[in-house]
């Protein structure tokens, strides 16, 4: 049998991260973006998580940290998203040129 | 064995769950398909011997976080996504590059010396050990942290607040 090591988390949260840049770049809601920016973020809370098992627990601190922010994140943009939406009644990307000049 | 058993079960959950997210076509759906990103990732974190990381995986992003995100769905209503054809460029450049990167990724991880293994049961992340290091070590960027949460959650209900149109005095 084959002993998990810190390679195999990171085989995991590499994953994550790609999968998470594919969302943020080819999805046109707004929604799964800002969803896929979260996955992002959960793959490095793994590589964080995983190393703190080698180099002591600080790993885990800023993982918590990064979740926080995460937290602010998500709150400013489903506010900005709810603000756009009352404007231009689309949660599309492509069709957010408010600064487009 | 059962070490293994359960990381393939939960990395499983993780990866499927996130291509499900990918490949669905309702935000809602793809919000539950996040959801179980996240609890697979908790137990991910349960087997790296973090106990205090992935209760706050649990509470936080698939408590409030996700609550938030099926609420905004909600709110704003929306519906399927329509697809339009990609540009050709993307995808001639967009593909061999996606190829090239995830050929780079695993050479590199594979090009390491083996990493230690990790031994599952022994928690080497109690709660109080974090607390210390928090409490502590990072003190200051905790309090910087509170007051970033403060300044969003100030963002968040001028944004999400309907514009002033109509003065009072009027």
């Amino acid at each position: 049998m084959v002993p998990i090591t810190t390679l195999h988390y990171l085989v995991v949260a590499a994953a994550l991260f790609v999968l998470g840049v594919i969302g943020v770049l080819t999805r046109r809601n707004v929604i799964i973006v800002l969803m896929s920016i979260e996955l992002i973020l959960n793959a490095v809370n793994l590589n964080l998580v995983a190393f703190s098992r080698l180099w002591g627990l600080h790993g885990q601190v800023f993982a918590i940290f990064v979740i926080t922010d995460a937290a602010a994140e998500a709150a400013v943009g489903l506010g900005i998203l709810i603000a756009f939406f009352r404007n231009k009644e689309t949660v599309n990307v492509d069709e957010v040129d408010l600064l487009k000049w | 064995m059962l070490h293994l058993v359960l990381f393939l079960v939960f990395a499983l959950g993780c990866v499927a769950g996130a291509v499900n997210l990918l490949a669905q076509r309702h935000p809602i759906d793809s919000a539950l398909s996040l959801v179980v990103v996240m609890g697979s990732l908790a137990g991910e974190y349960l087997l790296l011997g973090a106990e205090f990381v992935a209760a706050i995986q649990v509470i936080v992003y698939a408590g409030a976080i996700m609550v938030l995100f099926v609420f905004v769905i909600m709110l704003l209503n929306a519906g399927v996504e329509e697809r339009t054809p990609g540009s050709r460029v993307a995808l001639l450049l967009g593909v061999p590059g996606m190829l090239i990167g995830s050929a780079l990724v695993v050479w590199l991880l594979l090009e390491r010396s083996p990493t230690p293994a990790v031994a599952a049961g022994a928690l080497p992340g109690p709660p109080q050990t974090i607390a210390w290091l928090l409490f502590h070590d990072y003190l200051l960027p905790f309090e910087v942290t509170s007051i970033l949460v403060l300044i969003a959650i100030m963002g968040a209900v001028v944004l999400a607040s309907p514009p002033a149109t109509t003065k009072k005095e009027s």
